[in-house]
């Protein structure tokens, strides 16, 4: 037993660092739904009205509907985008892979006028249509846009993990079955997919319980009658704080630890571990002219429509005015320079907090996966549940929490409140991103055979060396995945940042998009500075990809040399 | 005239005078909603005027702060709280978190349109003066061939169905004001009645009051209900949109007032007299800032065409606003607003498509029984779920209010309880009015 004192002493520290900076104070705001209203009693009558309301369960049905479509949605975009860049010989796939992340990172406010103005009702896209062919289309309006909105945001999720999983799958496994005769759809249906099936259900659970929790979307298309909206609406009216956005709240971490529980059992029973992993993944074919002549096109495709936003919000920060119209009127620089004084301020401030909250992801994640999947301790999962949990707490109650916890905590030594402090916005992008690593993490270390630990430990190496020479080098793509999802999505956060900036001076790029876009004139800078945020976090994730492939390369040579050693 | 001015003036630099002597320095933190063009025109100009301080604007939402001031009250590190809407005043005021402070600058008036600029009891002062009125997309109407809307009952003609946008008053109280304002002017039945036919005309109720102005400046909608700055400021950064003020209006004044223990008070009260000085009431003329100064003196530098309430007596001036009532039914007011218009949009356009389509077809003919359809299923539309008595109780009010009551005091039931049954009586309506109204068209 002594060897699981290590992993005792780290899953106690992750449960401490869950507990105070995630269950106090979400449970500090959200006491109010188990209140009643009137004597301040323990109750569950609000759980009753709820379902009693006719507004909220078909709010609940509309919220199940849109996330469960949107997961299709999602998959139809990214099984072509993973498939094709890591099974064949194909020019830019890291370029490919890079650009499928650009969606993740839609900048609050601005990245919703851009789609308005190219897909709404009086859009680009139907003023053409209009003029052409006299229809239009209403993409945006009701739970449909919800639902394409919402896939073209965050199918990234499937993708990154998806991706992760495929370059993760012993190779040994798609030559036997090509031996076999296997080939095509039949390898990719019968094979190539059910293995990787850890990293899409990690992907697909992901966008499910997002897309169920999200809230800018269907505020962005004005559609109220779904649960995160009528959570979000109601904690934050003025003046009126009436306990059920807080039931909803409740509902809806509740609702996601299902699914999260679904998608696990989904897993259960079926071993995904290969052993061949340190070889570097498998061979990648070469496809025949014509075919990569349809390859190309569907990718060249997909991305046109998933990028369509961001093109949008390039025309809108080189715009001048833009209304009712296909294009803007004239074109400037002029909005860069207007942002250019503020812009270096933000940029530091974000790449700092996102790079610390996405590193603090992984750390944690990598060690949550572990001890969830490589230990007995008693209640473990609750540390995968917990973590989890964030996903659907909304940012406002979060921040609110946050400074009704640690306000009148002084940080020793600096003199001023830990809420007000920078590092707090920090920890709140963590918690808040923390699902994203540990759904990569968890599929990674799926796929890790426990024979190759129980190997090194058998020649000689302690527990902890196992860990830092053989699993966490093993789980390196899904560690990757997870810190690029982490790190594209906190450095757009703004709800639970808003309410924590205490400082301009310690304010992140997307509260000064916020500032920017309170006022007709600042469009135009607000886009600018979403370019700008799209811009460096795009470049984060083509270096760090760009790391892991030259990783890869090294590893993959130093194997061949091994294997030819040994003949 | 020439006299008092002259006076006011000597009378202005001897405080400015007498504020010089005492040393005004230091950090000033301001909590505003206020957008950065706003802000950083002020924090400039203060700047350079008192040069021992230096500003910390932090811009949040008018909720988000209030919530912030609340949860930073214990250790509180915030001077000044700037914001639009004096509900939000109030809110903070009845939690105790500001404190009493009278602006010493002369000419401010007493009152601006129906409305007093300082609060009667000095918690907060008014700097500006703003309305709401009707904004529009010259482009959009063009293309769509339809006319300009003036007054709030030109909304409610059919050819508006689906070009029109609002924010709902449970999000922004300014729209709260506007709405209150239309129920008092033409009572509570008639005035719901109204509301309704406009939202039925709603392409959307945006989740912000400035995605009204964002959407008719992108041609989302042609039509807005908007806050006078917004439709102003955006004219004035060159969007091919206009605003004006139709005669139901009331204009209110946008506000500041100090946080309890602020860190830097004698900051605090400078800023303030900074704020209502000539020289502050000028810096609103702003093309990108374009809000009423409190003090007409003002006026005279604005640019030809800007509205100015105390000269034009018609601005704000048709409803004599009582701010008791409005206070009372406040969270009602807001309720009813999301249970019938917010959340049940989609049902109310439908019924309402119906019943415009029916009456364009009865037009001009003789059919005592289509209309009688069409005017029950009118009537199914306005009705209300609460009337009038029970809506200015207190106690009923009382179980909308947000501090929860003691455990003696008995209340007739739960928000949530309310509501459900206000939603399935709405939506009930909503949809019989639909099917009466499409009985009316198959008879015609």
């Amino acid at each position: 037993m002594s060897y699981q004192r290590g992993p005792l002493a780290v899953g106690l520290l992750i449960a401490l660092f869950l507990a105070v900076f995630l269950v106090i104070p979400v449970a500090k705001v959200v006491v109010v739904a188990f209140q009643d209203p009137h004597t301040g009693q323990a109750t569950l009558i609000n759980f009753a009205d709820f379902f009693r309301n006719s507004l909220f369960r078909e709010s609940f049905v509309n919220s199940f509907y849109v996330s469960a479509m949107s997961v299709m949605a999602a998959t139809v975009i990214s099984i072509p985008l993973a498939y094709f860049t890591t099974r064949f010989n194909f020019g830019g796939a890291i370029l490919i892979q890079t650009l499928g992340v650009i969606p993740l990172i839609m900048p609050p406010f601005v990245g919703a006028v851009a789609m308005q103005l190219l897909f709404g009702d009086n859009g680009s896209l139907n003023l053409l249509l209009d003029a052409y062919f006299g229809i239009s289309i209403p993409f945006m309006s009701g739970l449909n846009g919800v639902i394409l909105v919402e896939s073209i945001h965050y199918f990234p999720f499937i993708l990154i993990n998806l991706s992760a999983a495929l370059n993760n799958i012993d190779r040994a496994m798609e030559e036997s079955a090509q031996n076999l005769g296997a080939s095509g759809m039949r390898l990719f249906r019968r094979i190539v997919f059910p293995l990787a099936m850890p990293g899409f259900v990690a992907g697909a659970a992901l966008v499910f319980i997002k897309v169920f929790d999200d809230l800018g979307t269907p505020l962005l298309l004005n559609v109220n009658t779904m649960l995160a909206p009528q959570a979000y609406l109601r904690i934050s009216s003025i003046g009126i704080s009436d306990p059920m956005g807080y039931v909803i709240s409740v509902i809806l971490v509740g609702f996601s630890l299902l699914s999260l529980w679904v998608s696990l059992l989904a897993l259960r029973g079926k071993d995904y571990a290969t052993v061949q992993k340190g070889a570097g993944g498998l061979m990648r074919r070469d496809l025949r002219t014509w075919e990569k002549a349809g390859c190309y096109g569907v990718v060249i495709l997909i991305l046109l429509l998933v990028l369509s936003p961001h093109l949008g919000l390039l025309l809108l920060s080189f715009g001048t005015v833009w209304s009712f119209a296909v294009l803007p009127d004239a074109f400037t620089v002029e909005h860069y320079f207007t942002v250019f004084q503020s812009a270096s301020q933000y940029i530091t401030n974000t790449l700092l907090y996102a790079g610390l909250a996405a590193l603090l992801d992984v750390l944690l994640a990598t060690s949550i996966a572990y001890v969830v999947w490589r230990t007995q301790l008693v209640g473990r999962k609750w540390l995968d549940y917990t973590a989890t949990a964030a996903l659907a707490v909304p940012g406002v109650v979060l921040g609110i929490g946050y400074l009704r916890t640690f306000h009148g905590l002084e940080v020793p030594f600096l003199g001023q409140s830990l809420a007000s402090w920078w590092v707090i916005i920090v920890v709140a992008m963590t918690i808040r991103r923390l699902p994203y690593a540990l759904r990569a993490c968890v599929a990674a270390i799926q796929q890790v055979d426990v024979m190759l630990e129980e190997a090194a430990e058998n020649l000689g190496a302690t527990k902890g060396r196992t860990v830092y020479r053989i699993v966490v080098p093993l789980m390196l793509g899904g560690i990757l995945a997870g810190f690029v999802t982490s790190f594209a999505t906190a450095s757009v956060e703004l709800s639970a940042t808003i309410m924590l900036v205490a400082r301009e001076s310690d304010a992140p790029l997307a509260y000064g998009i916020y500032e920017f876009m309170q006022s007709a004139a600042g469009r135009g800078p607000g886009a600018a500075l979403g370019v700008v945020a799209v811009v460096f976090v795009g470049l984060g994730t083509y270096l760090s990809h760009l790391i892991i492939e030259r990783g890869k390369l090294r590893r993959e040579s130093t194997s061949i040399v091994a294997e030819e050693t040994a003949s | 005239m020439q006299l008092t001015r002259y006076f006011s003036l000597i009378f202005g630099i001897l405080i400015c005078a007498a504020q010089g002597t005492q040393a005004v320095e230091g950090k000033l933190t301001i909590v505003t909603s206020f957008p950065k063009d706003l802000t950083e025109v002020y924090k400039q100009a203060f700047e350079s005027s008192h040069p021992g301080v230096s500003l910390e604007v932090l811009n949040k939402k008018t909720t988000a702060g209030i919530k912030y001031l609340q949860e930073t009250a214990g250790n509180n590190s915030t001077d000044l709280f700037w914001a639009s809407a004096p509900d939000a005043f109030e809110v903070l005021k009845g939690d105790g978190l500001l404190v009493q402070y009278r602006p010493q600058a002369p000419g401010i008036p007493d009152r601006v349109g129906a409305f007093p600029i300082n609060d009667p009891d000095g918690f907060y002062s008014g700097f500006a003066a703003s309305g709401y009125g009707i904004m529009w997309n010259e482009r959009y109407l063009k293309a769509k061939d339809l006319p300009v809307a003036r007054e709030w009952e030109d909304l409610k003609n059919p050819v508006y169905h689906g070009h029109v946008g609002m924010s709902a008053p449970s999000r922004s109280g300014t729209t709260h004001l506007t709405v209150e304002t239309v129920l008092q002017g033409m009572g509570w039945d008639a005035g719901w009645a109204e509301w309704k036919e406009i939202a039925g005309n709603f392409k959307t109720v945006t989740e912000r009051s400035f995605g009204v102005p964002d959407g008719v400046n992108s041609g989302q909608f042609g039509i807005g209900i908007v806050i006078d700055f917004f439709g102003l400021s955006s004219k004035a950064s060159g969007f091919p949109v206009d605003y004006v003020y139709p005669t139901v209006t009331t204009l209110v004044p946008a506000n500041i007032g100090i946080v309890k223990n602020a860190p830097n008070q004698a900051a605090a009260e400078a800023f303030i007299e900074f704020l209502v000085s000539e020289t502050g009431q000028k810096l609103l003329l702003d093309p990108k800032i374009q809000r009423l100064p409190v003090n007409p003196a003002t006026y005279k530098d604005a640019p030809a065409g800007f509205p100015n309430p105390f000269q034009d007596q018609s601005i704000g001036a048709a409803v004599k606003f009582d701010l008791g009532l409005s206070k009372n039914r406040y969270n009602i007011v807001n309720s009813l607003f999301d249970a019938m218009i917010t959340y049940r949009l989609d049902d109310l356009q439908a019924a309402t498509a119906a019943i415009q389509q029916a009456t364009a077809k009865l037009a001009g003919k003789d059919n005592p029984e289509a209309a009688e359809l069409i005017a029950r299923a009118r009537a199914l539309v306005a009705k209300v779920p609460v009337d009038e008595a029970t809506a200015n109780r207190s106690e009923y009010n009382a179980i909308f209010k947000k501090k929860r009551k003691t455990a003696d005091t008995k209340l007739e039931g739960r928000q949530a309880e309310i509501e459900q049954a206000w939603d399935g009586e709405i939506k009930a309506n909503y949809e019989q009015a639909k099917e009466l109204a499409e009985q009316a068209d198959s008879l015609l």
